[in-house]
């Protein structure tokens, strides 16, 4: 098979994003433009290598943590035992997805003041929302005939949950990651203005002194970043979904 | 009455319809009939051309089809399909009255022919007019569509499987009432169907459809008694097809004088109907009566040699 | 059926939250408005008579959310506890400050926060059962509005440090709300005006709608700190090069960048939701419309978009949702908004400054999720979803 456009603007981007982050000097006659008259025109206050992994592993830690958190309280609710607490999660999810992240990080650092921790929660509190919602519906969606069938075979409640239940909402609950791994790398950008070390602090940086070069040089490596994850985890959500189910 | 003259459709290399040609006469109903792919709704998609002919044409009243715009020739021919299409965000009233609204009928006007078509198949105004599709009853809808379709009494009306997603014993009722409403409005109606019951009891003839081509157009008794092809006689059905003959001849036309035992039958009912009455009563006559008098009698020796009649 | 009648899950929940959060400190008394302050217990804010009241009153609400049963009772439960929480902190406010000093400042701590937070969702719970109709949750809404009205203008909070900020600057606070909502509205405004035919064309023509969603989805996967950011020297270029742009008010920083960097969020839900909305309308609806004789523009307006109505209106809530909250950046770039307020308190360590640009958006955030599908609902053609 040929290699596609897509296989190669994604490895094009990824190469970019690699030289980047690495070779930040290399890009100084291309950002040199937009600095201010005898400015510097690459961030040297911290390494962009530094900066991404801190930055990645933040959204790394609090998306999975999300994950692990909002897929059993998603189960908890889905059994018969829960079923009290479907009501009130369904409108939690919904008033709770209004919440700007950025009012939410706002709004952590008077409790955790400054720095990686209120970040981290903001992150964590936010990306739990699209996950749970996700994995609620998908878990109480599942097709009535196939759980039918799951009974009907013999499957205990543990098997029926491992092997029915949670590969067949696996895909839907993988969209909701992606949705709460993209929020995450957005919230983390503005973390920087509560001192969290991430990519943002360029883009602050090039804010707070008008140096335009700063502030193409961390949005460009932050966009690309959140377009290849985003693109990463929508491949990983097709192989997840080999032979969709045919309507019977 | 409308002339469907040669008319083709072909998609890529495919021939989807053939040069079909047919007469349908004012005041009667054609049933196509076929199994899917044969084409049959293609050629009724391209009588008011939902479908654009790639040859051939079709005259309503002599007028070519293709004079008109679309849309203006759409709203003089009913249309009604499958699964009913009635818009759910509108009135059972105002649903009825969207080709009236189109040509721009005056309000008072096509309140009453929507109150007119309601009381026509069975549905009272005052309780129906204002509800939405969604609180009908199966039934229900489908005659709403019917009724949509007859609203602006249009030249013809077209109907594509319109019985086709009711259950059997609503499907014969819909089937027995758009009879008696045709003959009460003399409309011209074609209908497609993939079944050849339907056909049978709805069509004064019945065009049979297979591979894009019109293999037999024919009154029903001519279809079961002389099938054109060995496809048309599949389609009738071998085994079935001395029941059939007789389903389609009423006792009137073998009623023979004398005196039977049991319970009379209608000289309308079918020769199959005093079949089953023999059988079943283990009799070998029936009398038949007309408008409750007694006319005479059916033997069931007389319909064995009716049904040996059909070849 | 066990919701509707015995012990109440959730209620069980909020009683043994609400209980924790008594033990918490409770409001949070400081010499100014930077330095840190000193915590204070619930029995330490008021006279022996008044934390007794309050204390009964939301030992009361707590108990009145056990029961199962009555949804009612449990909104009930939820006022009374929010009017006692409210009552204690505007009773407690005037009296501390009275012994402090001439800067000094009350807020709400910890359990103050948690106890509002336990009897909200107390009242979301009781909602939720509830589940009143469009027509009664717009009267719901009103009602609270009205209350949260009266409850400023009483004076009973004015006491407690983000009101005294909020007076410190009127004025400012007036015109970021202003600001604010020009932002989120006007976005949405244009967003409409682009989106909705370009989604009307995505649905009619497959090769645009496979090209205009990827390029949209992109869009909005960009982090929106870089979005904004990126704006600036795009802006800065257009009004440098293009004749006439200054003069309409386009510059790198301000109003116009996080105008535009709004704009592109808002465009991909707003064209997929018109693209998903006709394309749910019943294709035997469709069908029929077109084969009655129907022009595609007839058809558009009287049957399509109709039936598309409830889904492009739920396009529309995401992005006024999303812009609310996205607004609060351009702060950043000088755009104004509550923004301002969130990152001025972040570089001062002001809370309350950061409280009175995040409380709003949050709220305004709130209230248009509310309207909006209470707009949905209304549009909804079937009686059996709307409910």
């Amino acid at each position: 098979m040929p290699v596609s456009y897509g296989t190669l603007l994604r490895a094009g981007l990824a190469l970019l994003l690699l030289a980047l982050v690495l070779w930040p000097q290399g890009f100084a006659p291309v950002f040199a433009p937009f600095a201010p008259e005898g400015g510097p025109v690459i961030y040297t206050r911290a390494s962009l290598l530094s900066l991404s992994l801190g930055h990645l592993g933040l959204v790394a830690v609090a998306t999975l943590a999300s994950t692990v958190v909002a897929v059993l309280l998603a189960i908890l609710v889905t059994r018969p035992a829960g079923a009290a607490f479907r009501p009130l999660s369904r409108t939690l999810t919904n008033v709770g997805q209004t919440f700007p992240p950025v009012a939410v990080l706002a709004l952590a650092v008077p409790v955790l003041g400054f720095g990686t921790g209120p970040t981290l929660v903001a992150l964590f509190l936010y990306g739990l929302l699209p996950i749970f919602e996700n994995a609620m519906t998908a878990l109480s969606t599942l097709p009535p005939r196939t759980m039918e069938a799951a009974r009907g075979i013999g499957l205990n409640r543990w098997q029926q949950l491992w092997q029915v239940e949670l590969p067949l909402a696996a895909p839907v609950m993988l969209a909701g990651i992606r949705l709460s791994a993209v929020i995450g790398l957005g919230t983390a950008t503005i973390g920087s203005t509560v001192a969290a070390r991430t990519l943002g602090e360029v883009i602050i940086a090039g804010l707070l002194t008008s140096n335009t070069a700063f502030v193409l040089q961390g949005g460009l490596i932050v966009g690309l970043f959140a377009v290849l994850i985003y693109d990463a985890l929508v491949q990983l959500e097709r192989r997840l979904t080999p032979g969709r189910p045919r309507p019977a | 009455m409308i002339e469907i003259d040669r008319i083709t459709k072909v998609y890529g290399d495919t021939t989807v319809v053939d040069a079909v040609s047919m007469t349908v006469d004012t005041g009667t109903i054609t049933a196509i009939v076929g199994t899917s792919g044969s084409g049959k709704t293609t050629l009724l998609r391209m009588i008011n051309r939902l479908v654009e002919p790639s040859s051939g044409e079709v005259r309503i009243n002599g007028e070519p089809t293709r004079d008109t715009a679309p849309h203006l020739l759409r709203r003089r021919i009913g249309y009604a399909i499958q699964g009913h299409g009635l818009f759910p965000h509108h009135t059972v009233a105002r649903n009825i009255a969207a080709v009236p609204r189109l040509l721009g009928w005056p309000r008072y006007r096509i309140a009453a022919r929507v109150d007119e078509l309601l009381g026509l198949f069975g549905l009272d105004p005052a309780e129906f007019r204002d509800r939405y599709p969604q609180d009908l009853s199966g039934g229900q809808q489908q005659r709403v569509g019917v009724a949509r379709a007859l609203a602006s009494r249009p030249d013809l009306l077209l109907m594509d499987e319109p019985f086709g997603a009711l259950d059997p014993i609503i499907r014969a009722r819909a089937q027995q009432d758009l009879r008696a409403i045709q003959q009460k409005l003399g409309s011209t109606i074609m209908i497609v169907t993939h079944d050849m019951d339907e056909a049978m009891s709805l069509g004064d003839r019945v065009g049979v459809m297979d591979g894009g081509r019109l293999v037999q157009y024919a009154p029903p008794q001519e279809i079961v008694a002389r099938p054109a092809t060995p496809f048309v006689a599949e389609m009738v059905g071998e085994a079935e097809r001395p029941l059939r003959f007789l389903s389609l001849i009423p006792l009137r036309d073998l009623v023979e004088p004398g005196e039977a035992e049991g319970a009379p039958l209608s000289d309308a009912a079918s020769l199959r109907d005093a079949l089953s009455a023999c059988l079943r009563s283990g009799r070998d006559a029936v009398p038949v009566t007309r408008d409750g008098a007694p006319m005479g009698r059916v033997t069931l020796a007389a319909l064995r040699r009716e049904a040996a009649r059909c070849p | 059926m066990s919701l509707r009648s015995g012990l109440s899950p959730p209620g069980l929940l909020f009683a043994v939250l609400g209980l924790g959060a008594m033990a918490l400190p409770f409001a949070t008394l400081s010499a100014n408005r930077i330095v840190a302050g000193q915590g204070l217990a619930l029995w330490q804010v008021a006279g022996p008579w008044a934390t007794a009241a309050a204390l009964a009153a939301m030992a009361l609400a707590l108990g009145l959310g056990l029961r199962g049963g009555w949804p009612w009772a449990r909104l009930l439960g939820s006022l009374l506890g929010l009017g006692a929480l409210l009552g204690l902190l505007g009773h407690a406010a005037p009296r501390l400050l009275a012994e402090a000093g001439e800067f000094a400042r009350v807020s709400p701590a910890a359990g103050a926060w948690c106890l509002l937070l336990v009897f909200m969702m107390l009242m979301a719970d009781a909602l939720s059962v509830l589940r009143p109709g469009p027509w009664l949750r717009l009267g719901l809404l009103a009602g609270a509005l009205a209350l949260l009205a009266a409850l400023f203008a009483s004076g009973l909070l004015a006491d407690l440090s983000v009101f005294q900020e909020y007076r410190a600057r009127i004025e400012g606070f007036q015109r970021a709300a202003a600001r604010h909502v020009a932002l989120a509205l006007g976005s949405l405004l244009a967003a409409g005006l682009i989106g909705f035919p370009l989604g009307i064309l995505c649905q009619r023509r497959a090769s645009l709608r496979a090209v205009a969603i990827p390029v949209l989805s992109f869009l909005q996967t960009i982090p929106s700190l870089a979005m904004f950011g990126i704006m600036i020297p795009l802006l800065s270029w257009v009004a440098a090069s293009v004749p006439g742009a200054r003069e309409l008010g386009i510059a790198g920083i301000g109003f116009a960048p996080a105008f535009l960097a709004l704009l592109l969020y808002s465009l991909l839900p707003v064209v997929a939701n018109t693209v998903a909305g006709l394309d749910a309308a019943p294709r035997a609806a469709v069908e029929a419309a077109r084969g009655m004789g129907m022009t595609p523009a007839q058809r558009l307006r009287s049957v399509e978009l109709p039936l598309a109505l409830p889904v492009i209106l739920a396009g529309l809530r995401i992005v006024l949702v999303q812009n609310i909250g996205l607004a609060v950046i351009a702060g950043l770039i000088g755009g104004g908004g509550f923004g301002t307020f969130v990152f001025q308190g972040l570089n001062q360590t002001a809370t309350d400054l950061i409280l009175l640009g995040a409380l709003p958006t949050v709220a305004l955030a709130l209230v248009a999720a509310i309207l909006m599908d209470i707009m949905v609902d209304l549009t909804r053609h079937s009686p059996g979803e709307a409910r």
